[in-house]
């Protein structure tokens, strides 16, 4: 059986090379695999591109690796009241965004995960959004065409992993985690626990191990703010 | 003479409430919409939606109650009622996007004669703004109320023939609730339906930048 649990968050995040495009789970607080993310930052991998919800709560969550001046660009939909270190390193050209209504980040990942090459969606039709898209008459709407959003890693938290890698989540912390794993060609699991194959019922799997190919074990670390 | 008194924000949120239909699933955004879920009118039931994957949420936690995994959009620690159910950010949107959210309540800082929306970003404001799942749920949800004040701290109109600020979605909002008046989006314009307790259709007309219908003896909006 491939090996799938690491013995520890550096060696979890110890391949991600400088470049790396990594998708960051988490909303509103909750869900963010911020034990990853402090790994990725002592490993200090630069010019990575983030795609995530939002960029970061103080030095919380993203914010850490924008003090550190880690990523070039950041695909996000709601960078956030908070996020203090993106606003100064985007308002000193350091960082570009792209912003991505919520929904639309979702599904151009999920698309990316199902092998399709793209969609039309109304949303954001005669917006900032739609610059540069094709646009198109269908079903009696203007659309815009919208494309996938690779990534090399996911980072991701949930609850529980058993030892293959079949996932559970908390609550609503689950969120952008699940679409995040089904999308990254390499996804890293931080969770809460780590029980036996088997242990979870086939029922309440939430993320199917195919999806994810490293576990590690830490305690959730939550910013307020 | 002094100024006449305008709607609370609460008042606002009060008047809204009774634009939700009993059974309706229904999302509140960000501002006044966030204060309509204390004000149901006595036996009706909606269930809430939240776009990070709640269905079915109750009031804010009490103090000493609150789990963080369990937050809405807002961030703010919330209760569950009975039935709800959690699902991931895709379905979450897919909810908003598809037609499922009978009734949508967002902020606005414009809304024009077509019902044009823009609620994310004010020109000239510092950094980048923040879409989040404003568009989604603006270009998907069957019907879309806008809460707002009449007109900016500045006094200009934030009702307006087409707005100036960057935009969310075309032609989406079907009824625009101030704490002047309640007024429809209808293909043949913007048409008064209230005014505000004390306020004629003319002073309304006066702090709205674009043409107002009025084809009735127009009512004092009531809160309950």
């Amino acid at each position: 059986m491939k090996k799938k649990l690491c013995a520890s968050l550096d060696e979890a995040v110890a391949d991600i090379p400088d470049g790396a495009q990594i998708m960051v789970g988490g909303f509103g607080g909750a869900g963010f695999p911020n034990n990853l993310i402090q790994a990725l930052a002592r490993k200090g991998a630069k010019n990575i591109t983030a795609i995530s919800n939002n960029c970061g709560t103080h030095d919380g969550e993203l914010g850490i690796m924008f003090k550190n001046n880690q990523i070039k660009h950041v695909v996000a939909a709601f960078p956030g009241p908070h996020a203090r270190y993106f606003l100064e390193r985007f308002a000193a050209k350091e960082v570009t965004l792209e912003l991505v209504p919520q929904g639309i980040l979702c599904e151009r990942m999920r698309a990316a995960a199902a092998g399709l090459q793209g969609f039309y969606t109304t949303v954001g039709v005669g917006t900032e959004v739609a610059v540069g898209k094709e646009e198109r008459f269908l079903e009696g709407n203007r659309c815009i065409l919208e494309l996938p959003i690779h990534a090399d890693y996911a980072l991701i938290k949930a609850q529980t992993a058993d030892e293959l890698g079949n996932l559970t989540y908390r609550l609503a912390a689950r969120n952008f985690n699940p679409v995040m794993a089904m999308a990254a060609k390499t996804t890293i699991a931080e969770v809460e626990e780590i029980v036996p194959v088997g242990a979870i019922h086939p029922e309440h799997v939430v993320t199917p191990a195919i999806f994810v190919h490293r576990i590690v074990q830490a305690k959730g670390i939550r910013y307020a703010g | 003479m002094p100024a006449k008194t305008r709607l609370t924000r609460e008042q606002i949120a009060q008047r809204a409430a009774l634009e939700l239909p009993d059974g309706a699933y229904v999302n509140l955004g960000w501002g006044i919409p966030n204060l309509v879920a204390g004000y149901l009118p006595k036996g009706i039931t909606v269930y809430f939606h939240s776009e990070n994957g709640i269905l079915g949420m109750g009031p804010r936690a009490k103090p000493g109650e609150e789990d963080f995994d369990q937050v809405d959009a807002m961030k703010v620690p919330v209760t569950l009622t009975p039935g709800a159910s959690f699902f991931h950010q895709a379905d979450a949107h897919l909810m908003t996007r598809g037609g499922h959210i009978d009734v949508a309540l967002l902020g606005g800082f414009q809304v024009s004669e077509k019902g044009d929306l823009a609620n994310w970003k004010i020109p000239g404001s510092q950094g980048p703004g923040g879409i989040g799942g404003a568009m989604d749920i603006a270009a998907g949800a069957r019907t879309l109320i806008v809460c707002m004040e009449h007109t900016t701290k500045d006094g200009a109109p934030k009702i307006v023939k087409q707005c100036t600020y960057p935009l969310s979605a075309l032609a989406c909002v079907d009824t625009i609730i101030t704490d002047l008046a309640v007024i429809d989006v209808e293909p043949g314009g913007l048409f008064l339906r209230e005014v505000a307790p004390g306020w004629t259709p003319e002073e309304v007309h006066e702090l709205t930048g674009a043409h107002l219908i009025v084809r009735r003896q127009i009512p004092e909006m009531s809160f309950a």
